[in-house]
């Protein structure tokens, strides 16, 4: 029945008490009998959980938008798109390669000009992406949500526009996605030739250096001066500026959010001044997600202050008593130039490091952009398109079609099409829509069902394993090689493996974060396990003594706060934060990538 | 009336010690050459003087005058065993036995040393000798170091020698013998290491393998040792493994050689050295890369003393460096050339076929 030793798509079985989970999600997003044929691995980097039917939009948008740049617009020769398929709430994916050589040798005629073109003019490009996309961002943030007044307003009358405002329920819900589309074309414009980069300068390095780490290359690439450091920059000159002020007291541990803020509005000239900078920081630089932007939940700083005002009180004491190290960015450069400069010594000759040197820099050409989108596309722009859906949700919670604004995202977003056609209809008749008898019980249903699947184990890859898996790309973005795969098919019994981050050898307390929300609740010197790191816990690392988490590689997040903060982390260990539990005491070894329980 | 001297029969290995003859391995052999090259660099080496080969001929002038008997092992090994015998029991001359025992004495009264074998051919990296001539760990006393330096000489004729030269097609005429004498440490752990990747044979790297006591137990394939490989550029450590260390080599004081017993519990699965021990280990093997200029293979320990806080870098000593041969054997083709565009290499990359 098993071939290679993992499941065939075919013979994965419904979870019990969730069955109904494909009322969740589109019908081209189920497995095919065909696709027992091919290898799929579980994408638990962007989905470690269940996904709720709305959030199904972040992988049917994005595999679009990748799937054309590479197949359609750059022409990569070996790579066509990358197909997904959804079990059990779910995302196993695969990608299409090019086999055929004279296929590759016509494909490579196309993407030789176009390629090349990008990257001789990366940064002018990237000057004009950051244009668009702001200007997308620009428009998400501009999409009303109509409000369905008892009558239309008199300009809609005397300046003759006609269109009554439940024609844009649709039309404005429609822009949301249609944004969000764009968006992910931009966002994959530019990333996967990034990445193609960086793959170039990871093999050259792999094959002169063969026991070179990722997280080593990654040093000699890492850009210092990237803006997804700025959310917490900013929080560090908050704290400087509740110090200058003589506000400082108001930041205590006990002290929430709301009690800060209404405790400013009290202090006069200096509490104005310090809430006049408060909102100049607040946007853009806390539109970051405490996630990283695939889920509804992965809030935004702005939506939930719970974050930056738990890590506030550390930084303002830390200010008060002068311990508040600047990020060390010369040492960093300092460092990073030192390290490149040392391989590059070791290199056997001049032709050799010729090559290197054009790798190197195109690959910081390129970092800014890979490391900076994030900021722009999965956290400003996401978090505001989250928003706007959500705002959609509290009107069918208001018109009685669902119980609350986050109900939303239990309906796909073709049913909240349907929905809002129903109270779009319902508005103009003058009755109630119908919506409120029929969704209800539908999306009770599917929060059961989440919570059933949130305990299934997914197998971390499906169906038949391919002969010489060692695609760029895939190893690039998945981590995905020869030998990750031998892992998944021999899981050592007591010790977990990931991605060797950030070097140091550290045993201590691990405090299991699922949520960043619950930061408030870890302890200086405790050892952070987590599902995966983004911008919005840069306050944590100055608390913590090592990191592991389930999901990422060695460019990801969490690895490079790691090596900045100079300690430990193991990256993608995919089920860290399920074996381990708070108060355990962990062994995190970042040389080697393993993180063991005492 | 002794040969004539046109070397001294002994050299001492110190950092001042005349280049012309401290490291030229026609005098002191291999391992006292790459000793002496190791002691003026700087690098800390246990004490210790060369018996040169102008000792040896000066022996052998009195043991095979004109040297037939020598000759006659170019056409039958049959001799081999009586000049071996006529080596280890004829009278030294006394200017040799004078310089070999004032040489002794001054490394410490009656102290334990090891007496090396150092031939002129050995290490080379025309041919390899490794383990044909003996090594004495452990010997005291003036006599028996005496004894002993006679010992290393005559395993210049062992019958593996003997027909290895044979199988070389070696004359026998030029072959001479120096022998190393070093106090003895004793080692809390030795071993080698490696300034490339054994393994991948990646440059960036030095590969350490150590056991507890001394490293004969290592060299000798008694224990399975901890192996640990760390980065020369950041320093850090990519791979350790900690092998369950059976068997301990210790020498006994006073002339009382080697044993070999099984580790005490405790430490058998411990690591045998540091994070900061290893560290210090790879500063020096690329001090000793860096003086040669090419990848090396060292021998080294780690002593007990001087206690820290003194650094561990005051506990190495090194016993031996060679050229690294293997990986040195096997150059292969650059891994990348220059291209018109830097992102012609991506172009290339993703153009081909997987």
């Amino acid at each position: 029945m098993e071939q290679n030793g993992f499941p065939l798509p075919s013979q994965i079985a419904d979870v019990p008490g969730a069955e109904n989970w494909r009322s969740m999600y589109q019908y081209f997003t189920r497995f095919q009998p065909d696709d027992d044929k091919r290898f799929w691995f579980y994408n638990s980097m962007h989905f470690p959980e269940p996904i709720p039917a709305f959030d199904s939009v972040t992988s049917e948008i994005p595999y679009q938008a990748i799937g054309a740049n590479t197949a359609r617009l750059f022409v990569f020769p070996t790579t066509l798109g990358i197909e997904h398929r959804i079990v059990n709430g779910r995302v196993y994916i695969t990608a299409n390669p090019v086999l055929d050589p004279a296929e590759i040798g016509r494909r490579a005629e196309v993407f030789g000009p176009r390629a090349g073109y990008y990257y001789e003019n990366w940064d002018s490009l990237y000057e004009g992406w950051k244009e668009r996309v702001r200007g997308l961002i620009a428009e998400i943030e501009a999409i009303e949500v109509p409000q369905l007044p008892e009558w239309e307003p008199d300009a809609v009358v005397f300046e003759s526009r006609g269109v009554a405002q439940n024609h844009y329920l649709q039309e404005n819900f429609a822009k949301c996605l249609h944004l969000y589309s764009k968006m992910w074309h931009h966002h994959t414009e530019m990333l996967m030739l990034g990445y193609g980069a960086y793959v170039v300068f990871f093999e050259f390095c792999n094959k002169a250096f063969p026991e070179i780490s990722d997280q080593t290359v990654g040093r000699m690439v890492a850009g210092i001066d990237v803006i997804m450091y700025r959310p917490d920059d900013e929080l560090r000159s908050l704290a400087k500026l509740a110090v200058d002020l003589g506000v400082d007291d108001l930041f205590t541990e006990d002290n929430t959010a709301d009690d800060v803020l209404t405790g400013l509005e009290a202090r006069g000239e200096a509490g104005a001044r310090w809430l006049d900078e408060f909102a100049k920081a607040r946007d853009p630089w806390f539109h970051v997600s405490t996630g990283d932007g695939f889920y509804h939940h992965h809030l935004s700083w702005n939506d939930d202050l719970t974050v930056p005002f738990t890590a506030l009180p550390g930084y303002v004491a830390a200010m008060r008593a002068g311990t508040m190290k600047p990020r060390p960015t010369a040492q960093l450069v300092e460092e990073r130039d030192r390290i490149a400069g040392g391989y590059r010594d070791l290199l056997t000759s001049d032709e050799e490091r010729a090559a290197f040197d054009q790798m190197l820099g195109l690959c910081r050409l390129v970092f800014p952009f890979v490391e900076d989108h994030k900021f722009y596309c999965e956290h400003w722009f996401t978090t505001r398109f989250f928003q706007k859906v959500r705002a959609f949700g509290a009107l069918l919670a208001r018109e009685g079609v669902i119980a609350e604004a986050d109900d939303v995202f239990h309906l796909h977003h073709t049913e909240i099409d349907q929905a809002l056609a129903d109270l779009s209809l319902a508005w103009s008749a003058g009755s109630p829509p119908l919506g409120g008898a029929h969704f209800p019980p539908i999306i009770a249903e599917r929060k059961r069902m989440l919570k059933v699947l949130r305990d299934w184990s997914p197998p971390p890859a499906l169906g038949p394993v391919p002969e010489g898996l060692n695609d760029p790309a895939v190893r690039m973005l998945w981590g995905v090689t020869a030998d990750r795969i031998n892992s998944w098919l021999n899981p050592d019994p007591v010790e977990m493996h990931g991605v060797p981050a950030s070097a140091g050898v550290v045993e201590g307390v691990a405090r299991v974060l699922h949520d960043v929300n619950e930061i408030g609740s870890l302890r200086e010197g405790e050892i952070l396990v987590c599902p995966v790191t983004a911008p919005s816990w840069a306050p944590v690392f100055g608390k913590i003594k090592a990191a592991v988490s389930d999901i990422g590689g060695a460019m990801s997040h969490a690895a490079i706060v790691a090596r900045e903060y100079g300690m430990p982390a193991v990256v993608g260990t995919g089920d860290a934060t399920k074996r381990i539990r708070t108060g355990d005491r962990i062994r995190v070894d970042g040389d080697r990538g393993t993180v063991r329980v005492l | 009336m002794d040969g004539p001297l046109v070397i001294p029969p002994v050299i001492p290995l110190a950092w001042d010690a005349d280049p012309e003859v401290a490291t030229d391995a026609a005098v002191v052999g291999g391992k006292g050459a790459s000793l002496g090259e190791l002691a003026r660099a700087g690098v800390a080496v246990p004490p210790g003087f060369v018996v040169t080969t102008g000792a040896f001929i000066a022996a052998l002038a009195v043991i095979d005058p004109g040297g037939a008997l020598r000759a006659a092992l170019e056409t039958s090994p049959a001799g081999a065993p009586a000049l071996r015998d006529r080596i280890v029991t004829a009278p030294l001359p006394a200017s040799v036995a004078s310089a070999v025992g004032s040489g002794y004495d001054s490394l410490g009264s009656g102290c334990d040393v090891a007496v090396r074998s150092s031939a002129t051919m050995e290490d080379s990296s025309a041919a390899s000798f490794a383990g044909l001539q003996d090594t004495y760990l452990g010997v005291a006393g003036t006599s028996s170091v005496l004894d002993h330096v006679r010992r290393c000489w005559a395993s210049l004729y062992n019958d593996e020698s003997v027909a290895y030269r044979r199988h070389l097609g070696m004359p026998e005429d030029s072959l001479a013998m120096a022998v190393v004498v070093q106090r003895m440490v004793r080692p809390r752990t030795a071993g080698v290491m490696f300034t490339r990747s054994p393994v991948s044979g990646d440059r960036s790297v030095v590969a350490i393998e150590g056991t507890w006591g001394l490293g004969s137990a290592l060299v000798a394939g008694d224990v399975t040792p901890d192996s640990f490989t760390i980065s020369k550029i950041t320093g850090e450590i990519t791979m350790r493994r900690v092998s369950s260390k059976g068997r301990l080599h210790s020498f006994i004081p006073n002339g009382r050689g080697v044993t070999a017993e099984d580790t005490p519990a405790d430490l058998r699965d411990a690591p045998c050295l540091t994070d900061d021990e290893i560290r210090a280990l790879a500063a020096v093997a690329r001090t000793v890369e860096a003086h040669y200029g090419v990848p090396q293979d060292i021998e080294w320990a780690v002593l007990d003393a001087p206690a820290p806080p003194a650094p561990p870098a005051d506990r190495i000593v090194l016993l031996q460096s060679r050229p690294e041969t293997v990986w040195a054997a096997k150059t292969g083709p650059p891994v990348a050339a220059p291209k018109a565009r830097p992102a012609d290499h991506v172009l290339a990359l993703f153009g081909k076929p997987q």
